[in-house]
Order: structure tokens, then C-alpha cells, then sequence
């Protein structure tokens, strides 16, 4: 024991504790109650957000009953309040968007892993992931100031003439105007696709190599080694991205609301004005008093927004757990 | 694992080794248990580590020789649901005594990793790192033992000029001499090694090696090493582990020679493990 | 060669067309969209844009207000942002990782990360305004706030998540508490990760427009009270975009392209700080 001693002697010459005892065990709870804490600050700001929705929109519910969140209603005048109208068009805004953007994106993928030479591919990725985060209101003044005027021009009268004597596809694509549903449908398209597109190329990328070498092995073409290894590898990831991406169509305000029209009716002509929720909440907000029951039945299209998100949401989360910021 | 018929009754013919001659114990262990959840890990361990000796933890994967070495700094209390019973006394302290305080406890006994672990800080921050966290010191006393730690992890030659560049740009050697440095920085009386040279190339690991031999004058050592060779090169006593047993322990020549166990033979002749 | 193999190579050979043809359709429509914006807004980009506050058509008024309203409610979001999101990002990735409060807190993370953006407007409205009686810079802040934490949070845990355990390891083995190493050492070699979650927040706030549609407002006039409706760049862009006189849409594509580029410059500055730590 005394060589014990005489080693502690040597090396620990004069232990000036930097702290007082205590001090840091007191620094280091308060640190991990604090970072506790905030993680509950953000559970309870989800909690608040549907609380205070559903207390908002209470009014509304309340007077129409639960029919609010399918009755194809909105007359402010007469205080006839449903979201049957909005969820329409949001339903058939996202389904467009997605008939549209998915194939291209499948193919705009296959093309920047695939065909484009190496040195490309880099540049050209993040050119993809620079236009995923250009501002949704450019996408709409676009739309509104480009690509609306064009398809009235060239577009809607010619097709409407074209199935004016087919039957059902006379009413779906019937005479109508440059600001349609049909044209919201093809901006919202325009931009999930820089969108999905970066996911699918991530997910082709992340095949094993060594996966597809083997069937590249057997004599098989670049298109076979892509559909029969690396779709099905990824699969579920895809599936994952296009819900990712129908998310954000659903729930996008701006780039609709600039080409849409803002209508509330319905209608099956795609060519015809429409409406979706979020379009909806924004304009008719600023018309809306405090207290009365428009504002209280726009805070009701909120809540609907809110659960159809919620439910593609939970539909991605099954495919993907990992998420695209 | 559940634990084989076979082994227990190997536990049993443990033929305890006393300490080296002319050594006193500076660690012991009496009846130390470790349990990750309900996985029994170690049973009752009885060692005794001598002052300013090297011992060498060997044994197949699993055997829990690092979860032993774990012990004895309480890195297992990070972790929820790894716990330990019986005493491991030093100084009169049984160290897995929560009352002891654990950042205490770790000045008092250092730990070197598998892998370097440099902290993406320069390198005297590094070890600067450490001291400030227990010792109120000048810059001058500082300076003194950052250069101190250096010189005795033999980088300081290296190291003197680059000493406010970042630790990240260091060869895997370097860095781990780097953390070797910054554990003796704040002067601890044990050191705890968990295979420090398996990330490292021969000449790299032959520099640690004489390192430790030189750092065996100041401090009681453990490795942990996959390596017989560095075992028997490195160390005065060897413990020898399997399913959690100390199935033999000696000093490292008679354990490497003439093992009085027929599994450990087997063990350190290569024909098992 | 066999029949069976030209036709496939013939099929390979198609789908590499289509997919070449996917691409250019693509790359027309994003081209469009870039040249639009630069031949349309280029024009009115000129030095009046920064320095004249908005003003009735003919009279040539500029966006220096919304420019300066856009910054001060970014600057508002990401001041109450950047510490809830970090800390909650550490708390996920340092101190809770399987728990359930942890599960729960990732899992409403997620969800706001995912929720449309107006549903913030609507929720600060409700929480700020609507208990007020009066739109403000600060809701506008607050709701861009909401926005950005999710982004944050999500970023900070992976980045934390990437730093490996044995560095805790050899911290906590030095004898450091744990809000040491988390501060000192985690948080340092994480930190161009959670920079560039941070910078890709700050993009993503500085164009939204729909959760200031009714927290802000928008202000035709110099304001600069926190108190008062506040311009920002989107609302003003919106604003004129609609407008039916030329000189406003002018304007609105000048602020487009200023917003644009601003965007677009914070995300290649945050591909930067990745690709660095590489």
C-alpha cells in the first residue's frame, strides 16, 4: 500500500478541483431537463395545432354537423359551409400531379443514373436538388403568367374538340379556361418533380453494386439490371417518394392558388375553375371577420387538410422511415 | 449465451495465481458481477491487479474481458440497463459505488479506446479538453502539462509545431498516441487499454507497445488484446477469460508456457479462440 | 445474335430514349421556368428595388420595405428556431433515443415537418392574432419559426447520430459530465451538419408565403414595428403579381428573381459546408 501512496504523491501534485463538488452534477441536470423540456415543447406545439384548429372550426362543425367534412357546399352568403368542394379538388389537383410527375420522374432518374455520362451526373444532381428548393410562389407565377395563357391558347380548345363527341371524356375535358384545376394540376406536377426526382435518383443509387454487377454478369441489359434489381430493391422506397411527393401537393397554397381560379363549385370539366382547401383558406381568409362562422368553416377546411396530410403522412411512413428534408 | 455444463466445471478447477512476487495489489476485485439486462456477463470475479504492473485481459470474443475492463472506469453507468454487483477496491474506494462520483472515479482511472478518438479540436485542445474539465490551472501550468503528456506519449516531437492544427489531420498512430497523452494529461493512477493497437498498422503498434512498456513505471495498467503476441510481449500478468470466468490467471511467462489449465494451453497455443 | 436478344436490346435501347425524352421535357419545363423568371424580372432589377418602399402603380416604387419586413421575420424564426430545434435535436439523439417521449417527440417532428404550411398560418393566426385582434411581424416570425424547427430538429439528430459512440466513449472516460461532452465535443464534430440544416431552413422561410398570408399580412408602407402588419417579400410578390397594372408585375418578378436567388445561393452555401466535412 505504501507504493500506492507514494504514486499518488508523485502524480497528483497539488488537485485544485476546477469545480466546486456538485457544480457540474447541478450543470449537467439542468442541461438535460432543458433539452427534456424542449423535446416537449414541440409534442405539445403538434397538440396545439390540432386543438386550436378543432376548437376554431367548432362553430362551424357545429352548425352543419359532420356532413361539414363532405357536403358540397360553400355559400358564404347564406352561410352554407362544406369542404365537399375543396377536398375535390384537392384530390384531383394531386392525382394530376401525380399522373404527370411520376413517369417523368421515373424516367428523368433512369436517365441521370443510367445514361448520363459519370462526370455529369454530379452537377446535374444538385442542379435537380437547387430546383427542389426554388420557392413554391415561382412555380405559380409561372404557371399563372406562362403556362395558363399557353394552354388556353393552345391546349383546352383544341382537346375539348377533339372528345367533344366521346362520351364521359366530354365532360372531363370539356371547354373551359387557361385557370382550371386541369392547369393546377400540371403546376403542382412541374414541381414535386425536381422533388421526386432527387429521391428516385437517391434511391437507384443506393442498389449494391455488387447486386447489380451480378445480374449485369448474366448478360443482361442496363434496362433489365434497373427492372428487375433495382426497382424491386427500392420498391418500397419509391412508393415512400411518391407519397412524399403527393404530400406536398396536397397540402401547397401558392402554386395553386395564382392558377386554379378560385371557384367554388363543382364541376367535372378539368378545364373548369376550381378550388382546393388550401387555395380556398387563402383567399378567402382576408374576406372572413373575426369570430364569425366563414372563419370558423375555413378553420374547419384547415383541420380536413390537416387529417387527409396526416393520413398520406402515415401511409409514407410505412414505406420510408427515413425522410427527405 | 447460456452458459455451458462444461465451462462451469472449468471454473471450478481455477487454479488462483497470487499476485506477482514483490507486487503489491493495487485494484482488487472481490465477487464482481455484470449484467447487461438479464444477460449475465461476468461472474464472480476475484483479481487482483498489482502497482505499476502490466495486465493483460485475454480470451476469445465475448469472454468479457472488455465488459470487465468497462467496469472499473464505470463507462457501463452511461448506459441504461448494464449494471454491476460485489466490490472493486482501490485505496480503500470500491469504485462501482455510486456514491463515488463517477467523473471523480474517471479522473483517478483513464481509459484508451480500440479505435483513436480524437476530438475534432486541435491537438492541444485535446488535451487541454481533459484537464480543464478537473484542474484549475494558469496557462503557464498549462502549457507545462500539455507538453508533459506529449513528451510522455513521445509526440511531442512530432506534434510541437502543429500543435494549434487540427488533431483530425494525425496518422491513425499519432492520434492514438494523441489519446494516450490526453488520458495521462490529467495524471490517473490506472490506465485501461481496449485493444489500442487493433486499428493500427505494425510500426504504429510497435511504438504503443514501447510505450506502454515506458508508462508501466507510472501507472497501473490493464490491456485488453485480441493479440497473444502483444499479450506476452507487453504485460507481467495474464488473466485469462472465457464466458465471463477468469478461467486462470498468472504471471504472463507461466501462463504463456505452462498454463495449468488445458483450455487456456489450447487457448494461447492458437488451437481455440 | 439471337431473336430474342436483339429484341432486347432493342427494348434497352427504347427505354433509354424515353427516358432521354423524360429528361428533355423536364429540362424544358425548369428552363422555362429560370428563363421566365430572369427575362421578366431582370428588367426591373435595378437599384430602386432596394431602396424605394412599395407604392401605387405609375408612381415607381420598389420592395425595400418587404425586403426589410422578409428579413426581420427570418431573423425572428430562426432566432426561436435554431435553439429549440438543436436542443430538441439533442435530446432526441443524445438523451432519449428509444424512449417513448423520444418516439413520440420524432414522430410529431415528422409530422409538422410534413404539414402543409398554410395549417401554420392558420395555427398562429388562432394563437397570435386571433387572441390579439391584430396582425404582426412578430406572428409572422413565430409562424416561419414553426416552420423551420421540424427542418432543425430533423437535421441536428442525424448529424448527432452520424458522430460515433466511441467519441462519447472518450469523453466520458476523461471524466466529462454529459452537457460537456454534448457541448464540447458531440455538437463541434456535428456541427457543418447542423449548419447546413440550419442554412437549409433559413432557405426554405425566406420563400414561404402561405403561413404569413394571415400573421403578417403584408404592409403597402415602411414598418418596421413588431406590433404592426409587416411586408415580406413573398406577400408583396404575391400582391403585384395579381395586380392588373405592368409596372407592379414588373416588380413582383424582380422580387421573384431576388428571392430566387437568394434561395438558390443559401442551398449552394449549405451543399458547400457538407461537402467540406467530406
Amino acid at each position: 500500500m505504501t507504493e500506492a501512496v507514494a504514486t499518488k504523491a508523485i502524480l497528483r501534485p497539488e488537485p485544485v478541483r476546477a469545480h466546486l463538488p456538485g457544480a457540474m452534477l447541478a450543470a449537467d441536470r439542468l442541461f438535460s431537463r432543458t433539452v427534456q423540456a424542449t423535446g416537449l415543447l414541440v409534442l405539445l406545439m403538434l397538440g396545439a395545432i390540432i386543438v386550436m384548429l378543432a376548437i376554431g372550426a367548432w362553430p362551424a362543425l357545429r352548425a352543419v354537423g359532420l356532413p361539414f367534412f363532405w357536403l358540397p357546399q360553400w355559400d358564404s352568403v347564406n352561410e352554407q359551409f362544406g369542404a365537399g368542394i375543396m377536398i375535390y379538388g384537392t384530390l384531383v389537383t394531386s392525382v394530376i400531379a401525380l399522373l404527370v410527375a411520376v413517369p417523368l420522374s421515373i424516367g428523368v432518374a433512369y436517365f441521370l443514373t443510367e445514361i448520363l455520362p459519370d462526370a455529369l451526373r454530379k452537377p446535374i444532381g444538385m442542379t435537380v436538388q437547387l430546383l427542389a428548393a426554388v420557392p413554391s410562389i415561382i412555380y405559380g407565377m409561372w404557371g399563372f403568367f406562362v403556362l395558363a395563357p399557353w394552354l388556353a391558347e393552345h391546349f383546352i380548345l383544341d382537346v375539348a374538340d377533339f372528345f367533344v363527341d366521346v362520351p364521359v371524356l366530354n365532360k372531363l375535358f370539356d371547354y373551359g379556361s387557361g385557370n382550371s384545376i386541369f392547369t393546377a394540376g400540371l403546376v403542382l406536377a412541374v414541381m414535386i418533380l425536381p422533388l421526386i426526382t432527387a429521391m428516385f435518383v437517391e434511391i437507384l443509387n443506393a442498389t449494391p453494386v455488387v447486386l447489380k454487377e451480378a445480374v449485369y454478369g448474366l448478360g443482361a441489359t442496363r434496362f433489365e439490371v434497373i427492372r428487375d434489381v433495382a426497382v424491386p430493391y427500392g420498391r418500397r422506397a419509391m412508393i415512400g417518394a411518391v407519397m412524399l411527393g403527393l404530400g406536398r401537393a396536397l397540402g401547397e397554397t401558392m402554386a395553386v392558388t395564382f392558377v386554379i381560379g378560385n371557384a367554388t363549385r363543382l364541376s367535372p370539366n378539368l378545364f373548369a375553375q376550381g378550388a382546393t382547401i388550401a387555395s380556398t383558406i387563402a383567399n378567402e381568409f382576408s374576406e372572413a371577420e373575426f369570430g364569425s362562422l366563414k372563419l370558423s368553416a375555413l378553420l374547419g377546411l384547415g383541420l380536413t387538410l390537416f387529417i387527409i396530410s396526416f393520413i398520406v403522412l402515415l401511409l409514407s411512413r410505412r414505406f420510408v422511415q427515413k425522410k427527405v428534408v | 449465451m447460456t452458459q455451458a455444463p462444461r465451462m462451469s466445471s472449468l471454473a471450478d478447477v481455477v487454479t488462483r495465481q497470487n499476485t506477482l512476487a514483490g507486487t503489491t495489489p493495487f485494484v482488487t476485485t472481490r465477487n464482481l458481477n455484470f449484467y447487461y439486462g438479464d444477460n449475465h456477463a461476468l461472474k464472480d470475479i476475484n483479481l487482483e491487479f498489482p502497482a505499476k504492473r502490466v495486465t493483460a485481459l485475454i480470451g476469445p470474443s465475448g469472454c468479457g474481458k472488455s465488459t470487465l475492463l468497462r467496469v472499473f472506469n464505470r463507462m457501463y453507468s452511461l448506459y441504461p440497463g448494464q449494471r454491476a454487483t460485489g466490490e472493486v477496491l482501490m485505496d480503500g474506494d470500491n469504485l462501482i459505488d455510486p456514491k463515488i462520483d463517477a467523473t471523480d472515479l474517471r479522473a483517478r482511472v483513464g481509459m484508451v479506446f480500440q479505435k483513436p478518438t480524437p476530438f475534432p479540436m486541435s491537438i492541444h485542445d485535446n488535451i487541454a479538453y481533459g484537464l480543464k474539465l478537473h484542474l484549475k490551472l494558469s496557462k503557464a501550468e498549462l502549457e507545462e502539462r500539455v507538453e508533459w503528456s506529449l513528451r510522455k506519449a513521445a509526440l511531442w516531437e512530432e506534434a510541437k509545431d502543429r500543435l494549434h492544427s487540427s488533431a483530425l489531420g494525425m496518422s491513425g498512430g499519432q492520434q492514438q498516441r494523441l489519446c494516450i497523452a490526453r488520458t495521462i494529461a490529467v495524471k490517473p493512477e490506472v490506465l485501461l487499454f481496449d485493444e489500442p493497437t487493433s486499428a493500427l498498422d505494425p510500426i504504429s503498434t510497435a511504438k504503443i507497445e514501447e510505450l506502454i512498456a515506458e508508462l508501466r513505471a507510472d501507472f497501473t495498467i490493464l490491456i485488453v488484446t485480441h493479440s497473444m503476441q502483444q499479450a506476452a510481449r507487453c504485460s507481467d500478468q495474464t488473466v485469462f477469460m472465457y464466458l465471463g470466468n477468469v478461467i486462470e490467471v498468472g504471471p504472463t511467462a507461466q501462463i504463456f508456457t505452462n498454463p495449468s489449465v488445458q483450455q487456456t494451453m489450447e487457448y494461447v497455443t492458437g488451437r481455440f479462440g | 445474335m439471337s431473336a430474342s436478344t436483339t429484341r432486347r436490346k432493342t427494348i434497352n435501347r427504347i427505354v433509354g430514349l424515353l427516358s432521354g425524352l423524360s429528361a428533355a421535357i423536364a429540362l424544358f419545363l425548369l428552363a422555362s421556368i429560370l428563363y421566365t423568371l430572369i427575362a421578366r424580372g431582370l428588367p426591373a432589377f435595378n437599384l430602386d428595388m432596394i431602396t424605394k418602399s412599395m407604392a401605387p402603380t405609375g408612381e415607381n416604387g420598389g420592395l425595400a420595405n418587404a425586403i426589410v419586413g422578409s428579413l426581420i421575420q427570418v431573423a425572428i424564426g430562426m432566432a426561436i428556431a435554431i435553439p429549440i430545434g438543436i436542443l430538441a435535436g439533442t435530446y432526441l439523439a443524445e438523451y432519449a433515443r428509444d424512449s417513448k417521449l423520444a418516439e413520440a417527440t420524432r414522430f410529431v417532428s415528422d409530422v409538422l415537418l410534413a404539414a402543409p404550411s398554410i395549417l401554420v398560418g392558420l395555427f398562429v393566426y388562432t394563437l397570435l392574432v386571433a387572441t390579439t385582434k391584430t396582425y404582426s411581424g412578430f406572428a409572422g416570425g413565430v409562424a416561419l419559426a414553426v416552420i423551420a424547427i421540424p427542418i432543425i430538429i430533423r437535421t441536428t439528430e442525424d448529424m448527432l447520430q452520424l458522430v460515433p459512440t466511441p467519441m462519447r466513449e472518450a469523453s466520458a472516460a476523461l471524466g466529462a459530465p454529459m452537457y460537456k461532452t454534448v457541448t464540447r465535443i458531440t455538437w463541434r464534430a456535428a456541427l457543418p451538419g447542423i449548419m447546413t440544416g440550419m442554412l437549409l431552413a433559413l432557405a426554405r422561410i425566406a420563400g414561404e408565403t402561405a403561413p404569413l398570408l394571415f400573421t403578417s399580412l403584408g404592409n403597402l408602407n415602411w414598418s418596421t414595428s413588431l406590433g404592426k402588419p409587416m411586408a415580406s417579400l413573398p406577400i408583396a410578390i404575391y400582391q403585384y403579381a395579381a395586380s392588373p397594372y405592368e409596372d407592379l408585375v414588373q416588380i413582383a418578378w424582380a422580387g421573384a428573381l431576388l428571392i430566387t436567388l437568394g434561395v438558390l445561393l443559401i442551398n449552394i452555401v449549405a451543399q458547400l459546408v457538407v461537402g467540406r466535412k467530406k
